[in-house]
């Protein structure tokens, strides 16, 4: 069976839409809708079915590497080796490729680019990826609760929080558990906590691959500091599982509230320096304005989400489009501007770094009194749940079945990055070879999260 | 731009002190750092990082090995853009069957004498993604280990603990 989320924007309607494939085949929706194209190249490699008149029907993340095909389908020991994985042509006078990775040469994640340029020009960039592919949606299949909350919450480490509170919302879905008010309230205070510490070192990594390292390193230092009131607040630097299905792990400690107010003010005063350095820098102005455009209509055809989407006039973000608590009952901006180039990614982390510290103080103040988590119903037959939360990088959706035992039958977490990796391709386009690590830097889009 | 710059002339560093080497690092590195190789190269060592199916957490982690409170540079140590320039390879994740050859490539790539620390609980044994059709364990499975620092991810102090072992080591 292949499953379809949907939502339509003009009325707010969201669903799910379900196909069986008792011929081991579906019609493939990339056809008509290319950001599907991926995805069923991926349901082809690990499931088996055929996208029936794909227009792309090379493999996407089996290498021709596992000692298995199709492992969450009809697994098949593997046939003969697969050929070499043939990129896409660019033709015309003076062309050359330049092929980079999966080794990258900083501390980043694995990937293939390949470059096609003419001159300092890029024609063509193409992606390979799935270095990172650890089989998870298998390791899922069967695992209790305490296992895939583990194991969702390392589907993209940047985003744990994120992750785990899909996660344990579809879980909360499928078994129709309340949750306790405070539980939702600490679970924004952790997931705006994680926003702020991404959107910072952003902001300076971006700055830093424009070699303006003064910036990055006063970014570093703040985000820091959130990892250490974190740690302080919650025992971990990134927040790793302590979001769990029924609640959170831990209350907030007593001197909580003022290790995390600290940390606001210490924002208050140190962050506005560091935009006027950013306003006022014309040499790193140069970099970003008009580096990396992508047009408003592709954002729009992907439902790119995230930074990019907002940056580029999608006003989409999960906490308000598709709000969950407690976010409806909290005062915040969503920050949308329409230049879609790496400056504009660059004042949409500004942006919203400023409305998570407004998020913060407001939760502080208003925390409600009570438990912080709640026993799981326990149904005793098959459920499934969807959930759809917003992460720094944009909307993560976690779709799960529970078996009648209470264990994860299947679990298919989905990233961001699906829909803004292939919108990478198209932003730097005519740009010259240098810029793509900024390009790709305002992007920051998710390996491990995207490979599985 | 100069504000900031002169503002940090007057303000005291953040940077931590230096954490005394892990001695279990330590024991770990005993008998396989070579006395030769140590003199030869003597406190400076470059570092190639290589995620080989990390979940990107540990390379957050190993970025903040960079920030002015851990300022690793003061040590030494010098993150490089490639290989072929390096003295250690630190490597994290599981080892994913599609990241196989590109660290065995690396790994064959970075000139004699090299080290080869695994970062995080993934690198040591696979950690929670052990024992799916994807993953081929730790680093250890792949190329030789000659450093463990564990943890999901270990923070900034226990991979300086790790890292001035191989310092210490005589």
């Amino acid at each position: 069976m292949v499953h379809l989320a949907v939502h339509e924007s003009a009325s707010g309607t969201v669903g799910v839409a379900s196909l069986p494939c008792p011929d081991g085949q579906f019609p493939a929706v990339g056809r008509q809708h290319p950001p599907a194209q991926r995805l069923e190249r991926t349901i082809a490699d690990l499931v088996g079915l055929h996208p029936v008149d794909a227009p792309d029907a090379r493999p996407w993340l089996d290498h021709g590497r596992w000692p298995v095909r199709h492992p969450l389908g009809p697994a098949s020991a593997p046939g003969e080796s697969l050929p070499p994985y043939p990129f896409l042509a660019a033709e015309g006078e003076s062309l050359h490729q330049i092929p980079v990775g999966p080794v990258h040469a900083g501390i980043i994640e694995p990937g293939h680019f390949r470059f096609t340029a003419n001159g300092e020009a890029v024609v063509r960039l193409e992606e390979r990826l799935g270095y990172v592919h650890k089989g998870i949606e298998s390791l899922l299949s069967g695992a209790t609760l305490e296992r895939a909350a583990r194991l969702v919450g390392r589907v993209s480490g940047d985003s744990t929080v994120a992750y785990a509170l899909a996660f344990a919302r579809a879980v909360e879905a499928a078994t129709e558990t309340d949750v306790p008010a405070r539980a939702h309230w600490l679970r924004a205070l952790l997931a705006e906590l994680e926003r702020l510490a991404n959107h910072c070192g952003d902001i300076g990594a971006i700055c830093n691959d424009a070699a303006f390292a003064l910036m990055h390193a006063h970014c570093a230092v703040l985000r820091e500091r959130v990892l250490r009131a974190s740690a302080a607040c919650f025992g971990h630097r990134l927040l790793m599982d302590r979001i769990v299905p029924g609640g959170v792990m831990m209350d907030l400690p007593t001197d909580g509230i003022k290790v995390l107010r600290a940390l606001v003010a210490e924002f208050r005063r140190q962050f506005p320096p560091l935009i006027d350095l950013y306003d006022n820098t014309a040499s790193l102005q140069d970099r970003t304005v008009s580096t990396g455009f992508v047009r408003p209509a592709l954002i729009g055809q992907f439902g790119c989400g995230g930074v990019i989407g907002r940056a580029g006039g999608r006003a989409f973000d999960a906490r308000r489009t598709l709000a969950y608590p407690p976010y409806e009952q909290l005062a915040f901006e969503i920050p949308v501007l329409t230049e879609s180039d790496v400056n504009a990614r660059v004042w949409l982390r500004i942006r919203e770094v400023e409305q998570s510290l407004a998020l913060i103080e407001q939760i502080l103040e208003r925390l409600p009194p009570g438990p912080v988590s709640a026993s799981l119903n326990r149904p005793g037959q098959p459920r499934e749940g969807v959930a759809l939360v917003e992460g720094f990088r944009g909307d993560v959706l976690v779709w799960l079945r529970l078996a009648a035992d209470g264990t994860v039958a299947r679990c298919h977490p989905r990233d961001p990055s699906w829909f803004q990796w292939p919108l990478l391709e198209a932003a730097i386009e005519n740009n010259i070879v240098a810029d793509f690590p900024l390009c790709n830097k305002s992007f920051n889009c998710s390996y491990s999260g995207h490979d599985l | 731009m100069r504000k900031p710059l002169f503002q940090n002339l007057l303000r005291s560093p953040l940077t931590v002190a230096a954490p005394a080497p892990s001695e279990r690092a330590l024991a770990e590195l005993g008998a396989k750092v070579d006395r030769v190789a140590r003199q030869r190269l003597g406190r400076s060592l470059s570092i190639r990082e290589v995620d080989a199916g990390s979940c990107n957490g540990c390379e957050l982690e190993i970025h903040a090995l960079n920030n002015p409170f851990y300022d690793l540079e003061r040590f030494g140590f010098h993150v490089v853009a490639s290989p072929r320039h390096a003295d250690v390879l630190l490597v994290t994740g599981p080892v994913t069957a599609n990241m196989r050859e590109a660290l065995e490539r690396t790994y064959a790539a970075t000139p004699d004498p090299k080290w080869v620390v695994a970062v995080g609980d993934c690198g040591r044994d696979g950690g929670v993604f052990a024992g799916g059709y994807a993953c081929i364990g730790g680093v250890a499975e792949v190329v030789p280990v000659d450093l463990h620092v564990p943890g999901c991810p270990p923070n900034p102090i226990q991979l300086l603990e790790g890292l001035l072992a191989l310092l210490q080591v005589q």
